[in-house]
């Protein structure tokens, strides 16, 4: 049995922002291998990882998606001993004056980002929010230093430090998606131990928060059945109050709208009433803003559910999760998968 | 003092490991401003065998005295603030969220998305903003308001937290090159300083060393203890900001930087508080150029320390500042070099062992 919160926090020290994945990969390398039977890389960096069902074959297959890559920043510009950034992924940018972040020049560099005093601002600033392109980041070194370590294009990523709050919480930065990672591999523990029909295919995607890279290309790859799209989802908490957001740590979300199959998402339904796993409904009436956007339409169209992890803070450095929900969506898909039937796709049909 | 007189060689250490271990320790500990036990439990307990006499006061400041030896002694009173900026919960709401208030001068955009510890346990929480999927950009070029801010420590913190607690950043301590990473470093770099000072006093003056509070809610602690030590002269020992940073454009040169970082110890001539005595101006620059210690002054203009009360304290104190330089103080992680804190403590040894009867003797004059 893996410790969540210690392989979360592992997770966490690694950066693999979207497009720079190998640090998270090599680590769910290593956590995947005893889990899986083979792992592989696709094209574009994402990790599969096969778990043969015991069905006859040829075998369906069933496919989970848990975005690996991190937000986070890029160096655009060098001036002295200060850096300019720009963001990869969504960043307000209202919360970076004064994060802790690295630079990952020629080696890893500890700085900070510096929101610079008004008089060296444009006149418009006055003491309103200091757009990105204003922000400077400070790593300590004089500019000989700097210039011989840090080049444009190198990435920045968020350094706050995890911390476990009360009631099983944990407050970090790219819980989103690492949580639905470790959902992932909560769920493939769990199946150690489980007869299987279907072939499962986890797949940690690259690149979610920028391009969907991963999600376009794994499914052409693996030519799933039926995939279950797993991510974070809005948790109620401070300026996120109305029907976006579920309960904090009350349960898990399962996504509805048009990016998910309405067979998939009464069938999991059906089965977290079975388990008795609290759960919400998370509405999503236009796109999910997961991975299911993309897998939904690779090659001839699969059939997506969507499970969502409720997250405060989102796409902040200070993310925070309820370990109890993770454990929950884990066990829900493990469950689901174990009681897929050879015959399950007849009954993911469109006759209402 | 004349040239040919020679100058009593300072046995003052220079910045080592267990130097920056105790920065370490007094930067990560908890002082908000009417709250310094932790830093005045340092503090005691480091100076306890070099002082010749300790006392805490009715505002807890601690004040601990150095005797020199010989006759004429000038008494010269050192001032470092123990208190730094944070929070006070001040409610606690229905969904478990804590509403907080400012204590000191801090910049609500420096808040959002931010780790706090709180209360005398420390425990881990978080200022968390809106995720930016939920935000429009019309909202975003607003400020995130203070009253939409919450800390939360999780979902079980049950009675554990309770107004009245205080909170700090989180942020723990960091070497890196040739740089500190830390919060609090206005004024731990003072308090880092004293206590070097006083375990390493030179002989010809009485050393009265004032560790502060309330400097950041208006200076309240060194105006008592000036009056109850009634010294000869005063120095505030504090960090200043270098807003050495380059201008938006990359192009108009920064002329207001008020200090530079690597340019060494800042000597003040004048700030929103205080007008130095030129003598001590004097004294400094002389001992730092006989020295060859790097140093600075301070571009004259805002901001003010301890010594904006001390120097009006009884019938006047001839008082100045000196400062060791760093970037972003208030907010949740301040910049400052090694070498400017070991020039800054070398200066003041250099400055120190300089002060002579003579130097205070005639009519103030610039």
């Amino acid at each position: 049995m893996i410790d969540l919160s210690e392989f979360l926090k592992k997770m966490l020290t690694a950066p693999g922002l979207s497009g720079y994945e190998s640090p998270i990969r090599e680590i769910l390398q290593e956590a995947w291998a005893p889990l899986t039977d083979g792992l592989s890389v696709s094209k574009i960096g994402s990790l599969h990882g096969l778990k043969r069902g015991q069905g006859d074959t040829p075998r369906r297959k069933v496919m989970i998606s848990a975005h690996m890559d991190a937000i986070g920043m890029m160096v655009t510009h060098i001036q002295d001993s200060f850096i300019r950034i720009t963001e990869i992924g969504g960043i307000d940018h209202r919360i970076l004056p004064g994060q802790p972040v690295i630079v990952h020049g020629r080696e890893e560099l500890p700085g900070v980002v510096v929101q610079p005093p008004g008089h060296l601002l444009p006149e418009s600033v006055g003491d309103g929010p200091v757009e990105m392109k204003y922000l400077l980041v400070d790593v300590g070194l004089g500019p000989d230093e700097l210039a011989k370590k840090v080049r444009v294009g190198d990435i920045v990523s968020y350094a706050q430090m995890p911390l476990e709050l009360t009631g099983e919480a944990l407050a970090g930065h790219t819980l989103d998606n690492r949580v639905s990672v470790a959902a992932t591999t909560l769920c493939l523990e769990a199946l150690q131990n489980r007869v299987h029909d279907w072939d499962v295919w986890a797949v940690a995607s690259a690149q979610e928060e920028e391009t969907l890279g991963g999600a376009f290309t794994s499914p052409f790859d693996i030519q799933p059945d039926i995939a279950i799209v797993i991510d974070v989802c809005f948790a109620k908490g401070p300026g996120a109050s109305d029907w976006q957001s579920l309960p904090f740590g009350e349960g898990v979300g399962l996504g509805y709208g048009p990016n998910i199959h309405p067979a998939l998402y009464d069938a999991f339904e059906k089965k977290a009433k079975e388990l008795e796993i609290p759960y919400h409904r998370d509405l999503m009436p236009k796109m999910s803003g997961t991975d299911a956007m993309a897998v939904q339409i690779v090659a001839e169209g699969i059939p997506c559910a969507v499970i969502g992890i409720p997250l405060r803070y989102m796409h902040t450095p200070v993310e925070t999760v309820s370990l109890k929900d993770i454990r929950r969506a884990g066990r829900l898909m493990a469950e689901f998968i174990a009681d897929l039937k050879p015959d399950a796709l007849d009954h993911i049909n469109w006759e209402e | 003092m004349t040239e040919n007189q020679k100058i009593q060689a300072s046995n003052i250490p220079t910045i080592g490991d267990r130097q920056i271990e105790l920065l370490e320790k007094l930067c990560n500990a908890s002082a908000v401003s009417g709250d310094e036990q932790e830093v005045r439990q340092i503090v005691l307990e480091e100076i306890k065998p070099f002082a010749d006499e300790i006392k805490v006061d009715a505002l807890g400041n601690v004040l601990a005295t150095k005797f020199g030896r010989g006759e004429n002694r000038v008494r010269v009173m050192l001032a470092a603030h123990m208190d730094e900026i944070g929070f006070m919960i001040v409610k606690k709401h229905d969904d478990k969220l804590f509403q907080f208030e400012r204590i000191g001068g801090i910049d609500e955009r420096q808040l959002p998305g931010k780790a706090v510890l709180v209360g005398r346990e420390h425990l881990p929480g978080v200022i968390g903003a809106k995720p930016i999927h939920m935000t429009t950009a019309d909202e975003r070029k607003n400020k995130i308001p203070v009253d939409a801010l919450r800390i939360d420590l999780g979902p079980e913190i049950g009675e554990k937290v309770k107004p009245g607690d205080r909170a700090t950043f989180a942020t723990r301590f960091k070497r890196f090159g040739p740089s500190i990473q830390a919060k609090a470093l206005d004024d731990r770099f003072g308090v880092a300083i004293l206590i070097e000072l006083l375990k390493h006093a030179s002989e010809n003056i009485d050393l009265l060393a004032a560790f502060t509070v309330q400097e950041e809610v208006g200076l309240r602690g060194a105006r008592v203890v000036a009056y109850r030590f009634d010294p000869d002269m005063a120095i505030a020992v504090d960090s200043t900001p270098a807003y050495d940073l380059p201008h938006w454009d990359d192009e108009d040169q920064n002329v207001q930087y008020n200090t530079r970082l690597d340019a060494g110890p800042a000597i003040y001539v004048m700030d929103r508080a205080t007008i130095a005595d030129r003598r001590l101006v004097t004294l400094f620059s002389d001992a730092a150029q006989q020295e060859d210690i790097p140093y600075q002054f301070r571009q004259p203009g805002g901001g003010g320390t301890d010594a904006g009360v001390i120097h009006k304290t009884r019938a006047g104190i001839p008082s100045i500042s000196v400062s060791v330089p760093s970037r972003y103080a208030h907010s949740a992680i301040g910049l400052a070099r090694v070498d400017d804190w070991a020039n800054t403590l070398r200066l003041l040894d250099a400055a120190l062992v300089r002060v002579t009867p003579d130097l205070l003797a005639g009519e103030r004059r610039g």
